[in-house]
């Protein structure tokens, strides 16, 4: 382990030393998830970076990340384990004739002929692993019930081997984008962190972090045009993954003020919606303060 | 006792508190039996503390710097409130519960504040001083300044004339002495951060200072505790009526609308038995040499029905008509095929301007203007209404299509038309009515709300969770009867 991560103080320090910028909950919560062992349900809106919390918190704590994709019709078999059926059906036809059926039961089920999905690859680690079950929103309430097993106890029940315990205390992340209520069962066994959009000192932080050459005006600008974009009633408002993106864009560009021009130019990195596009150039453009005529100006000269 | 760690900061500023210290170990019986009580109050208000809830915030308590005002709210927010609208409950009654449990602690210890040295502070501080020191803090977001000027202020304010009495009063007071406001000045000189105009967050954050502040001093200079007052719907910015502002609705409609996306979706795969997909399975077989092992089913696409919704616009429902147009916004980004209409005396047809329009304050203005909502009298003719809709539309209804009407009912003593109604109702398949109007009112006076309730399902529809549980009725596939 890189990092002792014995007080929160060390965790903020650690995750910002991956390039994370937390904020006071996102550090304790972290913190306690560790020390506690208890998953945390990460909830916000698309884009304020839920997913990069356990990408970084795996990257300081060093452990690897394992991730559960989470999507409409997921299943147990494609979650937990299933069993490699063609191996076995080889196994079987490969079989010698008189071979009892009890033997061949006995081996075919074995750990030999089980392909482990996310969860038990979590559990079944011997090194600790972060473990990242992203936009759990998605699946339906039974796989849900499923997962509370696993968050509990931190085992997991296959009827043909027995149970499956954790040898290590692996650090769990739920993130949903709240499109549907979670069962009160669930959240009753996780802690609970609400991420939001960044305040402005805090995105500006985080620009300066991934884009450390660009002006600091221009930062500043660029922060306060991104919370003027998502305060309007966007289809996909701009997370901060494109802030910085945008950042960087500009910073290639050499600008050195953002204007009606420039915003015109490079605003499709952070809106990405036919529709959304025209609302912020009728709205943002205008905020920009360029008055028409100078905007020819300026083009001309 | 020790008192419970007082007056925690909140919001933007909270980065600026640090976790220096170590976990402060243990957590003492008389902020156990706080945290208890803080646990109870919080079930008196509707988050659902559960016992696991409050074991999990007493394991994680030990374990953090619980004396630093962040860290003991922040893990208990995290142990405690499970869902944004509970965290938003969870602030209020924080700040309302430990407040005056500190204050209620100092009663008994009879501890004094330091008054009388503050109040000649604020005498010999000069006021154009103090204006500038409160609004360049108010600029900066400095929690810990703005806290220590607040004092001033009063004290400062406090010796030009006594307060009102009434809190709420003497803060605005207070604010408006101070030239603090959130629009620009340009009057006031270059260098002034009023000049600007001032952050509202912090503003406010500023006038909740004041107002702590002031609430401390009276329970001081009266030595009694007055009772607690239950947060009001106001406080918990939960809109739960149509007749709340227009953000407010529209907070609930965005969540709606995410909903709407996703809505039917999870019934898929429910009757995963009804239709093997032969392609599929066989390419699927030849892996297995042929033979089909693994059957392929077709998917079970999300029930997407045609809707036309109408709308009553007239002046009886002006409150909720906002709250439907907003509802019917939300619709038209998720279903397809949505005629939609609305109607006072007669009925227009606007998916047009729902079709151009993405804001939705642009479609209510040109609803508002150019509709073409044939308006004379002002009164909603419901028989006329359903005459000029069946005109409009009986060609294209059919067993798939959805009907939804969204209305009050009140025909100011005009003709039902309800065997009109019934013939659109007929050859929809499905039609509902959404009631503005609490249940207890129906059929009341000029409601003849009865006379459609035996052609269509009716739901009120005056909290934004009757109009949740509309919206499942609508997407799931088990109410299809067509």
């Amino acid at each position: 382990m890189p990092a002792t991560h014995a007080t929160a103080a060390d965790v903020a320090q650690g995750l910002r030393d991956v390039g994370y910028l937390p904020d006071d909950a996102t550090t304790l919560v972290s913190f306690l998830a560790a020390k506690l062992g208890k998953p945390i349900l990460v909830e916000g809106p698309a884009g304020v970076g839920k997913t990069q919390l356990a990408k970084s918190l795996a990257e300081t704590f060093g452990r690897e990340l394992v991730r559960l994709q989470c999507y409409e019709g997921l299943d147990e078999a494609k979650a937990l384990y299933e069993w490699n059926y063609r191996k076995q059906l080889l196994r079987i036809q490969s079989e010698a004739d008189g071979t009892g059926w009890s033997e061949v039961q006995d081996d075919i089920f074995g750990e030999e002929f089980l392909l482990a999905r996310p969860l038990l690859t979590a559990i079944a680690s011997k090194e600790p692993v972060v473990l990242l079950i992203d936009e759990i929103d998605k699946t339906d309430q039974e796989f849900e019930a499923m997962l509370l097993e696993l968050l509990s106890d931190f085992q997991i029940t296959i009827p043909e081997l027995g149970r499956i315990e954790a040898t290590t205390m692996p650090i769990v992340l739920l993130t949903s984008n709240n499109t549907r209520e979670l069962t009160e069962a669930l959240k009753r066994r996780c802690l609970y962190l609400w991420i939001d959009y960044p305040s402005l000192e805090h995105e500006l932080d985080i620009v300066r972090l991934h884009a450390p050459d660009l002006d600091e005006h221009v930062a500043r600008r660029l922060v306060e045009v991104v919370a003027m974009v998502r305060d309007l009633d966007l289809k996909k408002p701009p997370s901060i993954a494109e802030s910085i993106d945008w950042a960087r864009a500009l910073l290639l560009l050499g600008a050195t003020d953002i204007d009606a021009k420039t915003f015109r130019e490079t605003m499709s990195i952070i809106v990405k919606h036919r529709t959304d596009l025209d609302v912020v150039t009728e709205r943002v453009g205008v905020k920009l303060g360029l008055p028409e005529d100078s905007l020819g100006a300026a083009s001309a000269g | 006792m020790p008192p419970p760690p007082a007056e925690p900061p909140r919001g933007a500023s909270r980065r600026a508190a640090l976790f220096g210290g170590t976990a402060t170990g243990e957590v003492p019986e008389g902020l156990v039996a706080h945290v208890l009580e803080f646990g109870e109050e919080l079930r008196g208000e509707g988050v659902a503390v559960g016992t696991s809830e409050l074991l999990d915030a007493f394991q994680a308590l030990p374990e953090v710097p619980w004396s630093e005002p962040v860290a003991f709210r922040e893990t208990l927010a995290a142990t405690l409130a499970k869902s944004p609208e509970d965290r938003v409950i969870f602030d209020l009654v924080f700040d309302r519960f430990f407040f005056r449990a500190t204050e209620l602690a100092a009663l008994r210890e009879g501890i004094r504040e330091d008054g009388g040295g503050m109040d000649e502070a604020g005498a010999e501080l000069n006021l154009e001083t103090l204006r500038q020191q409160i609004a360049q803090a108010i600029a900066d977001g400095d929690e810990g300044r703005l806290r220590d000027l607040a004092r001033l202020a009063i004290a400062a304010f406090g010796q030009q004339g006594e307060g009102s009495g009434v809190i709420g009063v003497d803060v605005q007071r207070i604010r408006r002495q101070l030239g603090l406001r959130s629009e620009a000045q340009p009057d006031l000189p270059q260098e002034d951060p009023r000049r600007e105009g001032l952050p509202r967050e912090n503003l406010r954050r500023f006038e909740q200072l004041l107002r702590q502040e002031l609430e401390r001093r009276q329970i001081e200079r009266t030595e009694t505790l007055p009772p607690a007052r239950p947060l009001n719907e106001l406080d918990r910015a939960l809109p739960t009526g149509p007749l709340q502002d227009l953000a407010s609705v529209h907070k609930v409609v965005t969540q709606l609308k995410r909903r709407l996306k996703t809505q039917g979706q999870e019934h898929r795969g429910v009757r995963r038995h009804a239709h093997v997909d032969v392609r599929r399975t066989m390419r699927a077989s030849l892996e297995t040499g042929g033979v089909p092992v693994v059957l392929k089913f077709r998917p079970v696409r999300p029930r997407r029905p045609e809707l036309f919704v109408v709308c009553d616009v007239s002046t009886s429902v002006t409150s909720a008509s906002v709250f439907f147009l907003s509802v019917m916004h939300a619709l038209h980004d998720s279903f397809r095929k949505m005629r939609s209409f609305v109607f006072i005396e007669r009925v227009s047809e606007v998916t047009d301007v729902f079709h151009k329009e993405r804001d939705f304050k642009a479609v209510s203005e040109a609803i508002g203007r150019d509709a073409g909502v044939a308006d004379i009298s002002g009164y909603t003719d419901y028989g006329r209404v359903w005459r000029e809709l069946r005109e409009q539309i009986e060609d294209e209804l059919h067993p798939r299509a959805t009907v939804i009407v969204l209305g009050d009912a009140r025909t100011n003593g005009r003709d039902p038309g309800a065997e009109t109604f019934a013939r659109i109702a007929e050859k929809a398949g499905r039609t509902y009515w959404l009631n503005p109007e609490p249940r207890l009112y129906w059929n009341y006076g000029d409601s003849v709300i009865k006379a459609y309730e035996q052609y269509c399902e009716a739901f009120e529809c005056w909290t934004t969770s009757q109009l949740e549980d509309f919206v499942k009725a609508l997407t799931s596939p088990d109410a299809h009867r067509g």
